[in-house]
């Protein structure tokens, strides 16, 4: 275990904030959590006190947080107030536990291909032909259709397509057209997500920043 | 047993009827026996770009009706010998007069007297193109570099695909030099990429098409004309040659270079 500190606990005015790491593993943050409760447990006894719990970019879902309450909840002093996560979009749904569905071919005009899951199209597009699922759509192909990717709301979806030049691109209920919107901009590999509910386009370089994936590439 | 080739678009206007006549003539040109079968009931126009209108006696109806014979109705082009010979539409009934297992039955019977059956679909995608499509092997689908003629060509491949006749060939027709030159129409790669089909042939525009359709002789007689030659290429592809596209541009006589090297042209 490397000497980062996974679980930072800060005293402020009207109780504790605990800021958990949002990068590390999550049975490794647990079990610091657990640690360090442990060893300072002597200072944290006495009158009872609020704690306000921030997870950083990390998105948990309620099975989590009630792990976190009934791990800091073992000491009697203390009482989680809330459980905040900055990470955009409801938690609602773990994406990678989502399916992926890869299918080749060409999407043509009035054809439409509809998946719960991911969509991994080995193919183009064509304009008038429309893929739409519930969670990220990726195109190994020319994208110059309709895509509609976290069609029931997951607005952390994103469309990737070696070949953005999409009629429309939809992500959650936003809707944007280019090019009045964006452009794209060169022709390597680009994705569209939404930030503050606008859609926009990186290349596929940048995806790293926007999904924060917690990190698990082991070794040096 | 010859093969039955289904020429459609989706779009009407961009040259289905005079695709027809054109690869049917040339064929026949090249020894091949040929049926050309128009499949546009009610709005029948092959037999007008033939010329053949007034030997009209039967149509494709007749003969699924059973009041004549197959043989009945067959027009023969007498500037052909024994090799070209059509098989009208009627004018006075509609598509839903005939099923698609009338029109299959029917192909299947000319097909063992034919080296080549060319079906002339109707534009659209409903009755008349299954009609159209029921009886064929191989499709051809004519589009135009323009837009919505790509897309609607898009949309029929598609269907096509999830036929027995599979992948189609693609032939784009009416393509203006000039315009293609300045990139005001899409150019044939274009066209290609998002159709993703095999090319089989382009056809240039020519004025003269128009005329020779008026004058009920398809334009692949007339080898002085550009879309003549690049008809007739298509026609050898179809036999199995291997031809090179013709180049777009007109070629420049000699005088023509003099006189633009001298800044007159």
């Amino acid at each position: 275990m490397s000497g980062k500190t996974l679980v930072t606990i800060k005293g402020v005015r009207d109780g504790l904030v605990f800021v958990l790491d949002d990068r590390c593993e999550w049975d490794s943050l647990l079990k610091e959590l657990e640690d360090k409760l442990t060893r300072h447990g002597q200072q944290l006894s006495g009158a009872a006190m609020q704690v306000r719990v921030r997870l950083g970019r990390r998105q948990v879902n309620e099975d989590a947080k009630e792990k976190i309450r009934d791990i800091i909840g073992r000491y009697g002093n203390l009482l989680v107030e809330s459980i905040e996560s900055d990470a955009e979009g409801p938690p609602a749904i773990p994406r990678d536990n989502l399916p992926l569905y890869r299918m080749s071919g060409i999407v043509r005009s009035g054809q439409t291909v509809e998946h719960d899951g991911h969509l991994l199209l080995l193919g183009d597009v064509n304009p008038g032909g429309t893929v739409r699922c519930t969670g990220d759509i990726y195109i190994l192909g020319a994208l110059r259709g309709i895509a509609h990717a976290g069609c029931e709301g997951d607005t952390g979806a994103i469309i990737a397509a070696s070949l953005m030049m999409p009629m429309q691109l939809r992500i959650a209920n936003v809707i944007s057209r280019p090019p009045e919107e964006w452009v794209s901009e060169d022709s390597r590999m680009e994705f569209a997500y939404l930030r503050g509910g606008v859609m926009e386009i990186d290349r596929i370089t940048q995806l790293h920043r926007f999904r924060k994936e917690a990190t698990l590439s082991k070794g040096v | 047993m010859g093969e039955a080739i289904v020429v459609t678009s989706g779009k009407g206007g961009v040259g289905k009827t005079t695709t027809t006549a054109n690869l049917g003539t040339a064929l026949a040109m090249l020894g091949k026996k040929v049926c050309l079968v128009d499949t546009d009931i009610g709005l029948r126009n092959l037999d007008v770009v033939m010329g053949l209108e007034n030997r009209v006696i039967y149509d494709l109806i007749d003969v699924a009706e059973g009041r004549c014979r197959l043989g009945q109705a067959l027009v023969k082009d007498k500037r052909f010998e024994d090799l070209l010979y059509m098989l009208p539409a009627a004018q006075t009934k509609d598509k839903n007069d005939i099923t698609p297992e009338q029109v299959k039955a029917i192909v299947e019977e000319l097909k063992p007297d034919f080296d080549y059956v060319i079906i002339d679909c109707p534009a659209g995608i409903e009755q008349g193109f299954r009609n159209a499509v029921a009886g064929a092997d191989k499709a051809i689908v004519v589009t135009t570099p323009e837009n919505a003629a790509v897309r609607d060509a898009d949309r029929v491949i598609g269907l096509l695909e999830k036929t027995r006749i599979g992948s189609p060939k693609l032939l784009i027709n009416r393509i203006r030099p000039s315009l293609l030159k300045r990139g005001e129409i899409l150019d044939v790669d274009e066209v290609c990429q998002v159709l993703a089909i095999d090319l089989i042939g382009i056809v240039p525009d020519d004025e003269t098409v128009i005329k020779h359709a008026n004058q009920g002789e398809p334009i692949v007689m007339n080898p002085q004309s550009r879309a003549a030659i690049a008809y007739r290429n298509v026609a050898r592809r179809i036999l199995g040659e291997t031809v090179p596209l013709m180049p777009l541009e007109e070629k420049e006589g000699f005088m023509r270079k003099v006189r633009k090297f001298f800044g007159m042209g």
